[in-house]
Order: structure tokens, then C-alpha cells, then sequence
């Protein structure tokens, strides 16, 4: 394998990692809110 | 930081900032990383497999920089008994790990078309690899103890503790004969042996990835705070 097919695979798994990573922490995020918000609202 | 301990004055600043840091590390690593890849020259020795430098390098800066963040916290949550400090310390444990996993998957891949090996049992790769294991016994003990309802002191105590194996990354380098080379950049001295054309996307994309770091920290305490309201709101039901 030449250097470029190391250096693609280094980047496909940073950005799988990152952008993995992101949405989750970001889903995570607003379902809890959404369910804290609905809680408030049953108040 | 005593001021920022209390969680709705913490949301009331999480809340805007978090797109911010967010958008403005994304943007910044695709310049950084486009710059890396098609218009930094290739180094003299290592050849084109310098580029990937620019992702290993901030990912290691994080995986070690997450640690030191995780055992300040634990120290906080120790001392002062911060209501946010264990919550900041679980925030970080999970993408800490992850740019450590990232950092050892792309240092091998780095080091094959470079060593001829993609993994050397040396003080600085080892102690990289203690380090993921660390974040992972860390997670482990932290979901275990608050399936019991503890408050997370053993696992702040293992925070503190693990902070132990930072300065033996940094310094493996020095103290030990590795393959791995030495310290390139000091800001201590304020010096590097990285050419400029090299140095600022390298510079670029650490700043990057340590600001959509601190994003996925700030979402990863609002999703914790929000269950917690909502587990408190329950249980009063």
C-alpha cells in the first residue's frame, strides 16, 4: 500500500470517530432535554 | 470556577455555547485538515505520511489533555464536592477515550510506511495504550457505582490516581530509548523544530479538534443534568 492509503485510511477513522462521537453526545443531549422538558410540562 | 459549580448559572452559559464551539471546531479542522492534506509540502524524511500527523497529534493532545481535565475534576469533586465536578469528570471519560483509540489507530498506521512495524511495544505507545485502558476502567467504574447509588468518590479517588501515568507519556520520550521521536514543539520554550508550512494547520487543527472537544463535553454534562432533573422529577412523583 502506498503512503496515500495509509493517510485515507488515518482520516476515514478520525472522521468515522469524530463525527460517531458528535452525534451521539448530540442525540444523547437533546432527547434527555426533550424528556426533561416534557416533565416540566406535565407539572 | 467555584461560580460556574452551580448547574443553572453552568446551563445558562452551556446552552450558547455549545453550537459555537462546536461549529467553529468543525470548520476549523476541515481547513486545518484540507491544508494538511493538499497544500503543506511533504516532509524529507517521513515523506507524505506526515499528513497524518495533523489528526494524530491533536487526537494524543486530547487523550492526554482529557485525562488531566478528568483528574481535575475528580480533585474538585474530592475536595469541594462540586455538584458539576463528577458530572464534568463522566463528561470527559468517553471522548477522552475515543481520541486515545484514535490517537493509537492512526500512530500505527503512521508507523508502518514509516517503521516497517504498526506497533512497538515502547515506553510512549505502551503507555498511550495504559492510557485507553485507564478511560475504560474508568467508565466501568463509574457506571458500577452509580448502579449502587454512590456518589462517585472511588471512582474521583481512581481519577486522581491514574493522573499518575500523564507525566510518564510526556516524559517517555526523554526518560526512556523509544522509537518514538522526541518532543517536536515546546511551549514551555516556545519553540519547534516543525518547519511553519507544517506547524500553523498542525497548530489549526489541535485548536480545532480541542474546541469540538469541548462541545461534545458541554452536550455530554446537559444530557447527565437533564436525566438527573428528570430521574429527581420522578422519583417526587
Amino acid at each position: 500500500m502506498s503512503h496515500w492509503g495509509f493517510i485515507l485510511a488515518a482520516y476515514a477513522v478520525t472522521g468515522a470517530g469524530t463525527i460517531g462521537l458528535v452525534a451521539a453526545s448530540w442525540t444523547a443531549m437533546r432527547r434527555a432535554e426533550r424528556q426533561a422538558d416534557a416533565l416540566r410540562g406535565e407539572r | 470556577m467555584h461560580i460556574f459549580a452551580n448547574p443553572a448559572r453552568f446551563l445558562k452559559i452551556a446552552r450558547p455555547l455549545t453550537p459555537w464551539l462546536g461549529w467553529s471546531g468543525g470548520l476549523l479542522i476541515v481547513a486545518a485538515l484540507a491544508v494538511g492534506l493538499f497544500a503543506s509540502p511533504a516532509d524529507y524524511l517521513q515523506g507524505e505520511s506526515v499528513r497524518i500527523l495533523y489528526v494524530h497529534v491533536p487526537a494524543a493532545w486530547l487523550g492526554m489533555g482529557g485525562w488531566t481535565g478528568l483528574a481535575i475534576a475528580s480533585f474538585m469533586q474530592l475536595v469541594w464536592r462540586h455538584p458539576l465536578a463528577a458530572v464534568a469528570a463522566r463528561a470527559i471519560a468517553v471522548p477522552g477515550a475515543a481520541f486515545t483509540a484514535i490517537c493509537l489507530i492512526t500512530g500505527a498506521l503512521w508507523g508502518k510506511p514509516t517503521w516497517g512495524t504498526y506497533w512497538q511495544w515502547d515506553a510512549r505507545l505502551t503507555s498511550m495504550l495504559i492510557l485507553l485502558f485507564l478511560y475504560i476502567a474508568f467508565i466501568a467504574l463509574d457506571d458500577a457505582e452509580r448502579e449502587r447509588g454512590g456518589e462517585g468518590r472511588i471512582t474521583a479517588i481512581f481519577g486522581l490516581v491514574g493522573a499518575v501515568n500523564i507525566p510518564i507519556i510526556h516524559y517517555s520520550v526523554e526518560y526512556w530509548n523509544t522509537l518514538h521521536q522526541g518532543q517536536s514543539i515546546s511551549f514551555l520554550r516556545g519553540s519547534s523544530s516543525i518547519d511553519a508550512s507544517m506547524l500553523w494547520p498542525l497548530l489549526a487543527s489541535a485548536l480545532g479538534f480541542t474546541l469540538l472537544f469541548g462541545a461534545v463535553v458541554l452536550m455530554r454534562m446537559r444530557a447527565a443534568l437533564a436525566r438527573q432533573k428528570v430521574e429527581a422529577r420522578l422519583r417526587r412523583m
